[in-house]
């Protein structure tokens, strides 16, 4: 049995200023304002953090990936993100599930610039992450990335369902962290969207024209340009022939083995 | 209600081989300068006879190839060369294959597509990718890339962007510990290349253009009313992935329907050209995600055939195994996902995928992964099955599966709505079926009895006793039961597989990175859940394929979209597509 509490002694006030200020005392909560601002940030993020709304917007083998942690096995919704808009009007959290091709990326800035503030995005998987598999191939950009903020990367090719699960728990504890003092969304001005690519002859970014157009009608300074990296390479390869020699020459104790070059 | 099994089978037996000799003999009684030259690789037709010979082909009763496998081009340095691989649907047997000589500087072909209207999109891909013009095909644009996109990708001197060498492996990129990213090695830093006269301040793409020849014709109503072009998808939650649909409406119903693909082109050919032959097979998992392990068994199926190597037995049931599971488990997905299309969000999809975790679960024990496998290796699988794998599986098979599949019939075919939404709804009509080229559900949907497992009996599938169950209408229903009997049929494999698995070696000769594979081509195939996957490989003795092209079976079957949309409502246009089970992986390559 818990022990009975004293009751609060009876406060006889002298005056009507005495009582006031009693009153005061015993009701209002005097704090500063940062305070108050790290109480509302807890009570938004708490909320924010179990409603991350994912968009539906799966682009290859990723998203049957996540249509599995969707589904009854790993249920996504123990974390309050089940619901998988359509449109990016109602979705906080772009999910890029899958290769992101030059052909696709125009609409993907396109959702993106659609989706409502406070939004976050996901790159799901190696392809998503820096093109994956298939980085070399001329119709595939190396990285969601390349275009959009991304919050978190989820390695894998595919991720497993547990894997994009602690994705989503690495972007809840970074909304934890969040705060509206210094957010994005709450500063003033208009955002803008992010321009979107163009297809050209080959893809490109409007926010690089100026460079590419100096670079194609300056043809000499795009061959300087590949000029200084072949130089950088081989200079690197000289670098590297010289101290394999020193090594070689040196007695075989004091060399330290080289890694192993990870086998196809 | 109680699932009807499928008419009795009367098996279609394995013909002998489809004789080129004969076959050229034939094409010469009738024009006798057509054959250029003759060869096992195939026979060689001279460019302005190739429309001729194939009518002929299809036309005459005793040859009737009505059924265009695959085409697809090769770049020799001195000449393109055009592949046409053709069979026969009501004899089988291994498909022939005919070949034009195009020169480089001016390449044109007569286009097939009044012959084989399957022949549209494969004609666009091949000119898209090797820019070979086909005179006469009705709309010869870019399929893949964009319209306006620089070069033909698949020619042997087009390079990427982050170009390094002509064939893997590579001198080490890993140089003791000093990696170069491949962004750093390209002028631009990025994986793009531009010409010398683009100005991007000012650039405009080219107009997305509407095909409308032909539709102001097309009266669906009698009120005149204006026709609207809506955009479905890239971004549509019905759209299984990044398809886009240009269709043309009148009021809700559908005048026109055109698949816009592409959006995930991984230029899966022209890195397979670069990779060896076994760096090829992680790559083939990701073509039809949903089915990695049928798609490693066609692959493995091609390759050995240039190689001439003998699977060993226990390899072969495996093999069969697998592949059986994974037609089991996609076609249980996709019963739910046509009702997702339907409109019962996701609850019919959570049991299809809840036997489908099961399933991975032991795809996960015996290769690693859960969805891209990368399980078989030329003359037989990479890992033994590990204890008590048969068990579990033997338990699915025999208890768990047909239980839940018994369950979603009595629910999902019964149901009154499903009925009237699917019942003469998208048909398509037998000979049409084969015209296009479908292949699969969809085809044997339309009342064709065409599997490749009885056609060209492939691995062990001749030992085995099942059906090859078919439609009767060819409308969205029938297409839905085909995955509901061939499931059915799949268990009945799988249960006399398990009990005949012998013990014994998985592998022919020891394993190897590098394989040694012969100077030839070969067009090998196997029957994908989806459909007929064919692989055409042309080896020039190096440790790369000197061409690597799929035959995907989801990117020819939706050729025959407008064939079976045109007429019906816009919800509908939904579940005709539902009723294929696209998969863009596979679409795009």
């Amino acid at each position: 049995m818990a022990e009975l509490t004293k009751p609060e002694p009876i406060v006889l006030v002298n005056s009507e200023e005495e009582w006031l200020e009693e009153q005061v005392r015993r009701s209002v909560w005097v704090t500063s304002w940062d305070k108050v601002i790290d109480l509302v940030d807890k009570l938004y993020n708490w909320g924010r953090r179990n409603s991350v709304w994912p968009m539906g917007f799966g682009l290859a083998c990723c998203a049957i990936e996540m249509i599995c942690t969707s589904a009854s096995r790993f249920d996504i919704s123990r974390f309050g993100m089940e619901l998988f808009r359509a449109s990016p009007r109602q979705a906080d959290l772009m999910i890029v599930a899958g290769t992101v091709t030059k052909k696709m990326v125009p609409s993907i800035v396109r959702l993106y610039n659609q989706m409502a503030e406070p939004k976050y995005v996901l790159a799901m998987g190696a392809c998503a992450t820096a093109g994956g598999p298939f980085k070399e191939g001329y119709n595939v950009v190396s990285g969601v990335d390349k275009f959009l903020p991304v919050d978190v990367y989820v390695p894998g090719c595919p991720p497993t369902p547990q894997a994009l699960l602690y994705g989503l728990m690495q972007l809840q504890a970074k909304i934890d962290h969040q705060s509206i003092r210094d957010v994005r969304w709450y500063k003033s001005g208009e955002a803008d969207g992010i321009p979107e690519p163009v297809l050209g002859p080959d893809i490109f970014d409007p926010r690089r024209a100026e460079e590419i157009n100096d670079l194609t009608a300056h043809p000499e300074k795009l061959q300087a340009r590949a000029l200084k990296i072949q130089t950088k390479l081989e200079h690197k390869a000289e670098k590297l022939a010289e101290e394999k020699k020193e090594a070689a020459s040196k007695p075989a104790a004091a060399a330290p083995k080289p890694p192993e070059p990870p086998k196809t | 209600m109680a699932v009807t099994e499928p008419v009795a089978p009367a098996v279609v037996k394995p013909t002998t081989t489809n004789d080129p000799q004969s076959i050229a003999d034939q094409i010469k009684a009738k024009y006798p300068d057509a054959v250029e030259s003759l060869s096992a690789q195939g026979i060689v037709i001279r460019r302005d006879r190739l429309p001729d010979v194939a009518r002929f082909l299809r036309d005459s009763p005793a040859l009737s190839f009505d059924y265009l496998n695959n085409l697809t081009s090769v770049d020799y340095p001195d000449r393109f060369e055009v592949v046409y691989h053709l069979s026969s649907i009501s004899r089988g047997g291994a498909p022939i294959a005919l070949k034009v000589n195009v020169n480089r500087e001016n390449p044109t072909v007569s286009s097939l597509v009044p012959v084989y209207r399957g022949a549209d999109f494969q004609e666009r891909e091949v000119y898209d990718m090797m820019g070979i013009r086909f005179a006469g095909h009705p709309n010869l644009r870019r399929i893949l890339m964009w319209e306006g996109f620089e070069g033909y990708p698949l020619r042997k001197n087009y390079h990427e962007p982050y170009y390094e060498e002509e064939h893997k492996p590579f001198g080490t990129r890993w140089d003791q510990g000093h990696h170069v990213i491949a962004e750093d090695r390209n002028p631009w830093h990025d994986n793009v290349q531009y010409p010398p006269d683009l100005d991007a301040t000012t650039y405009k793409p080219p107009r997305d253009e509407i095909r409308t020849a032909g539709i102001e014709n097309v009266s669906v109503t009698k009120l005149r009313t204006d026709k609207i072009v809506l955009n479905i998808g890239p971004q549509h939650p019905s759209t299984h992935g990044v398809l886009r649909l240009k269709t043309t409406i009148d009021g809700e119903t559908i005048v026109a329907v055109e698949p816009v693909l592409g959006y995930l082109h991984r230029n899966h050919e022209k890195i397979g050209e670069r990779n060896t032959f076994l760096q090829n097979m992680p790559y083939t998992d990701r073509l039809d995600y949903f089915t990695s392990m049928a798609n490693n068994h066609a692959y493995a199926i091609a390759v050995e055939k240039l190689m001439g190597v003998k699977v060993p037995e226990r390899a072969e049931y495996i093999r069969v195994i697998m592949v059986e599971l994974t037609r089991v488990i996609a076609h249980m997905s996709l019963l739910g996902f046509l009702y997702n299309d339907l409109g019962a969000f996701y609850t019919p999809l959570l049991y299809g995928l809840e036997e489908r975790e099961l399933v991975l679960d032991l795809f996960e024990s015996v290769a690693g992964s859960r969805m891209m496998c990368n399980y078989m290796r030329f003359g037989g699988v990479a890992r033994d099955l590990p204890e008590g794998w048969l068990d579990r599986c033997q338990y699915l098979v025999d208890e768990r599966l047909p239980r839940v599949l018994d369950e979603m019939g009595n629910y999902l075919i019964g149901n009154e709505v499903f009925r009237a939404r699917t019942k003469n709804v998208g048909i398509l009509p037998r000979d049409l079926a084969i015209n296009y080229s479908t292949a699969g559900p969809v085809l044997r949907g339309s009342g064709v009895k065409y599997d490749v497992r009885r056609a060209e009996p492939y691995s062990i599938y001749d030992r085995f006793d099942f059906d090859i169950p078919v439609g009767t209408n060819g409308d969205v229903y029938d297409r839905f039961m085909m995955r509901f009997w061939e499931t059915q049929q799949s268990l009945r494999i799988l249960k006399q597989a398990l009990k005949q698995i012998p013990a014994g070696e998985i592998m022919t000769g020891k394993k190897n990175y590098q394989v040694r594979v012969p100077k030839g081509e070969a067009y090998g195939r196997g029957e994908n859940p989806k459909g007929e996957l064919g692989f055409y490989l042309v080896s020039d003795g190096s440790p790369n394929p000197y061409r690597y092209h799929v035959r995907a079976p989801s990117f020819i079957n939706l050729g025959t979209l407008n064939e079976m949309a045109v007429g019906h409502k816009i919800a509908d246009l939904i579940v005709i597509l539902g009723s294929y089970d696209v998969v863009m992986g596979e679409v795009d390559r």
